[in-house]
């Protein structure tokens, strides 16, 4: 295969790829959007398969495709097993676990390029190769580690809390320092002397993704998955420029730019800085330690029973449900789905309301109710439903917290205080289903449980849900 | 314990202290319940229906007095009614301490305790056991009828064969409870309804009950304590009265619950205005008791000025006796669930509710209660203006969020400038070769930001495993390494990350295929 076809070949394959992010701005092109970017990857692999065996035909002597089964095969079933056994609701382990792999190829490639001995440039040339395996493999050890402990975290093997190490700015710091001075010993030595260094700055850079995302809280986790997912595709680029390839650099770029606007979205959704969020110690899990601060809410909350909301629901003209996390963990979605659907049939209007950090993962609410088939175009915006609050019947709050917590308006001490939040406390009635009273719950008292229009239904999301509906249906 | 419901005695009351309803849950919180006998007939609850949830009928009057441990009633007991009272007895109603000093005399001298369902504090925990408002809701619904019932026309616009009705004009003076009632009755009704109301704050509430709130074009803030309004100036009321003289030509109905406690209702509507109203307009007041809101006001009559029907009953909840008995019996049942139910039953000096509205104890004046060492509410004014400002800045940045790239902050133009060094760094340093590829990198990430900022929110997992599938392309750069000989150390590695790389391209596209599956219409 020629240089030239090689070239036009990656520049159909970039298309493809910008293409496919532009496909996904909507439901009705995603799909075709996912398949423009299968038909990239595969184009832009069979390209490079054949070009490189055109080009190294002598080194290979054939058995270059041989080789290249014999690692794709596996992989591929690997993934494909992975991706049809995961469950929706796991989906934020695997995008984490998925990470990881990005970060140890990176990582892998550049001590590879770093071994190679057919591509070693001279002069400014050969500075600025080693400057970009230095960089590629750096940000490819903390996308491997830091994805790791996201993925551990998510799973619940590590616990949510936040790891505050004494002075673990100052250990940050100091490991940033250590990674310089190395780099300018990998730089300045020749390249035999280069393997330790490097070596060494790997592991250092292992330790930082450990430490940084240890740092950081549970609730904090879509801002992290969206963070390392940017640091993969910057891997990716710094990878592409190691080896001079611009498909690697496009596509890396695509991908970092990509992670880096959801981590800003999901920043500005929780109203807080992206440092911040990085420097860590802020989100536990289900909130933050509140400060005593004199305001805090009075008043009591009200239960409700069962046969109570299931009247509510039945009277109510106008209903919206508000997922969270909880709903997530309790696996309620698709009786929550079979509700939906009964209500609809009988002329409710139903909608379902999602803030933008519900959940562990952007946008992981509304996959988990299309996993249960429930209509995306009743599924809104919180812009899009904030307003429609004060005209609603009845809010039906599943596992949600902090994205309700009208401390967030009016409380300026709150810790979440101008948190964007979505305003159910408007409607006529609002039901709060919840696992606990309120008792122990680490985190921000939730003056919403007090308010006068709402109620408090307590006990497993799952089985409250699956009673509602068995009562519904009588 | 037991517990005595006497027929209420005053002339036209209906209401009784407790339904069969909130008698049933009251004998469920271990209470007995003793019931005159025809205490509930005016309400339409009849002996039997007591009797049917566990209730005793007390053959009459002195019976019950004498029997009961705790006597819940609706009206202030009558001086004959305080001498049948047992002595040290308790005695649960609406007393107004403030305006009954011989009664609460005589209640002293029998050494009773007395608590005043008028005197529950108006804190959020207190809420649920708040008769005054409970009985407002109720007088709001009712003016609504009552002026429905004294106008000639529809309150709903309709388009008819017969030709066009307008719909009615309503104003409601006051957005209190009473007030906020009669806008939802109004609205629901079809009527055009409008508010005013001293209070700013409660703009928010009057146009979330469908409301126009009129905006007087003055500053001043009319909160008083405990979210009630208080008196304002000279300048200010007469303002507010331009604005009522002009309202008083179009609407056709003006409900008023216009109160300053301890004080008479102020004077809102003047003779004058009532005869710039179209005759067949009414004015109800829910001020009359205070002397109320219009000059033309009788308390407790229908009268008619001007072509204009003036109506001043002040027994608007005892006019839904089976409503408001109900609604006042549960206020009834949350305050004895509160104070410890049949077992642990006790006057808790403690407790900030039952402080609030304990009157008398044994005999002893309690009333009135010591005022709370931090009152949250007084403050409350700095702090709503406070949250609206911080409430609305982030909305308005999320507004522009997910629909386009923001635009870049205005002002500090050193990030630019720190670009602009790097790039003339860069130029000067680096060789053509590497320039190239950073052309391609930054063109890149330029392409990556707009496109991705259309993304739709609902998308954002799918986008997500979409670019981690798209970011297994680092396979590229595996299949690059393996050209050496099988055996390099070059080779193992590249293809291990081949490896790596695959599952997360295979795995990446196939997850957000299943994902994009499920999405529907």
């Amino acid at each position: 295969m020629s240089y030239s076809l090689l070239s036009v070949t990656y520049i159909a394959a970039s298309a493809l790829f910008i293409m496919s992010l532009g496909g996904l701005s909507r439901q009705e092109t995603a799909r075709r959007g996912n398949l423009y970017g299968i038909i990239g990857m595969l184009l832009a692999v069979l390209a490079t398969a054949f070009g490189m065996n055109a080009q190294n035909a002598m080194n290979v002597q054939g058995t270059g495709f041989g080789m290249l089964a014999a690692v794709i095969i596996p992989g591929a079933i690997i993934g494909a097993a992975l991706a049809s056994r995961v469950a929706m609701t796991s989906m934020p382990e695997l995008v984490a676990v998925l990470h990881s792999f990005v970060g140890a190829a990176a990582v892998l490639v550049g001590l590879a390029s770093f071994l190679d001995p057919a591509s070693h440039p001279t002069g400014t040339a050969g500075t600025i190769h080693n400057v970009e395996i230095f960089v590629g493999v750096f940000i490819g050890a903390i996308t491997f580690t830091g994805s790791v402990i996201a993925f551990l975290k998510l799973r619940g093997s590590i616990g949510g809390k936040p790891l505050a190490l004494p002075g673990r700015h100052f250990l940050n710091l100091a490991m940033m320092l250590g990674c310089f001075f190395l780099g300018y010993q990998f730089l300045s030595g020749g390249h035999a002397d280069g393997l330790q260094p490097l070596l060494i700055m790997t592991g250092i850079a292992c330790l930082v993704g450990v430490h940084m995302v240890m740092a950081i809280g549970g609730a904090d986790m879509p801002v992290v998955v969206s963070m390392l997912n940017s640091y993969s595709g910057w891997a990716a680029a710094a990878a592409g420029f190691m080896l001079s390839n611009d498909l690697l650099i496009v596509t890396g770029a695509l991908v970092g730019s990509s992670g880096a606007i959801l981590s800003y979205i999901m920043c500005r959704a929780m109203n807080r800085s992206f440092l911040s969020v990085i420097a860590g110690g802020f989100g536990t899990d289900g909130g933050t330690p509140a400060p005593k601060t004199g305001n805090e809410p009075v008043g009591q909350a009200k239960e409700i029973t069962l046969d109570d909301t299931v009247e509510a629901l039945r009277e109510a003209r106008s209903v919206i449900i508000v997922p969270g996390y909880g709903m997530a963990v309790a696996q309620a979605q698709h009786p929550v789905a079979e509700i939906t659907k009964l209500l609809r049939a009988r002329g409710c209007n139903f909608r379902f309301a999602i803030h933008p950090v519900a959940g562990r993962l952007p946008g992981h609410m509304n996959v988990l109710l299309a996993e249960a088939n429930v209509p995306y175009d009743i599924v809104m915006e919180m812009d899009e439903i904030n307003d429609d609050f004060p005209t609603t019947d009845l809010v039906l709050v599943i596992g949600a917290n902090d994205i309700v917590n009208p401390g967030a308006q009016d409380d300026p001490s709150s810790p979440i205080a101008g948190m964007p939040v979505l305003e159910v406390w408007k409607a006529r009635l609002v039901v709060v289903m919840k696992r606990g009273k309120g008792v122990g719950y680490a985190g921000v008292d939730n003056p919403l449980f007090y308010k006068e229009c709402t109620r408090m239904l307590y006990g497993d999301a799952k089985k409250n849900v699956d009673a509602l509906l068995g009562k519904l249906r009588d | 314990m037991k517990i005595g419901i006497p027929k209420e005695i005053h002339p036209g009351e209906r209401r009784v202290a407790a339904t069969p309803d909130t008698a049933k849950r009251l004998k469920s919180f271990g209470f007995d319940v003793l019931v005159e006998s025809g205490a509930g007939v005016a309400a339409e609850f009849a002996n039997i229906a007591y009797t049917d949830v566990g209730c005793e009928i007390a053959p009459d009057a002195r019976h019950l007095w004498a029997d009961a441990d705790v006597v819940l009633k609706v009206r202030p007991p009558t001086a004959d009614e305080v001498e049948m009272l047992r002595e040290g007895g308790t005695l649960i109603s609406f007393i107004y301490p403030a305006q009954n000093k011989a009664l609460l005399d005589q209640l002293a001298a029998r050494r009773a305790t007395v608590i005043a369902m008028d005197a529950v504090p108006r804190i959020s925990r207190a809420q649920k056991l708040d008769a005054l408002s409970s009985m407002a809701n109720i007088s709001g619904y009712r003016a609504v009828i009552e002026a429905a019932n004294n106008f000639g026309r529809f309150f709903t616009g309709q388009i008819t064969a017969a030709g066009k009705v307008p719909p009615a004009k309503v104003l409601i003076i006051g957005a209190g409870v009473a007030g906020l009632a009669a806008i939802g009755t109004a609205k629901g009704l079809g009527a055009i309804v409008r508010s005013f109301d001293t209070r700013p704050v409660v703009k928010e509430q009057i146009e979330s009950m469908g409301a126009e709130f009129l905006l007087l074009d003055f500053k001043e803030d009319g909160t008083g304590e405990g979210g009630y309004a208080k008196p304002m100036s000279a300048e200010f009321i007469a303002a507010e009265m331009d604005l009522f003289r002009k309202q008083a030509k179009e609407v056709d109905i003006i409900i008023t619950t216009a109160l300053i406690p301890g004080r008479p209702a102020p004077k809102l509507i003047t003779t004058d205005m009532l005869a710039l109203m179209r005759p067949g307009s009414v004015v109800v007041d829910l001020a009359a008791e205070a002397g109320g809101n219009c000059e033309a006001t009788v308390p407790g009559e229908k009268i008619h000025y001007a072509g204009v029907t003036v109506i001043g009953y002040t027994d608007l909840p005892s006019r839904m006796a089976s409503q408001s008995s109900q609604l006042y019996g549960s206020n009834l049942c949350h305050l004895l669930d509160d104070m410890g139910k049949n077992e642990k039953y006790r006057v808790d000096e403690n407790d900030e509710v039952v402080r609030g509205a304990l009157v008398l104890r044994e005999g002893r004046l309690m009333w009135p209660p010591p005022k709370p060492p931090a009152p949250l509410i007084p403050q409350k004014p700095p702090e709503a203006a406070k949250p609206a400002a911080v409430a609305h800045k982030p909305k308005a940045a999320s507004r522009g969020g997910h629909h386009g790239p923001p635009a870049g902050e205005p002002g500090s133009p050193l990030p630019l400038l720190l670009a602009g060094a790097a790039l003339v760094g860069i130029g000067l340093g680096a060789p053509k070769d590497f320039i190239g590829h950073f052309t391609v990198f930054v063109l890149a990430c330029f392409i990556g930001y707009q496109v991705v900022w259309n993304v739709a929110p609902a998308l954002h997992t799918p986008l997500m495993s979409v670019t981690n599938a798209i970011s297994g392309i680092i396979i590229l750069g595996g299949m690059l390494q393996v050209s050496g000989a099988p055996t390099s150390a070059a080779t193992i590695l590249g293809a291990a990350a081949i490896l790596l790389a695959t599952i997360n391209v295979a795995g990446g596209f196939l997850v957000t295929q299943r994902m994009l599956k499920m999405f529907r219409k």
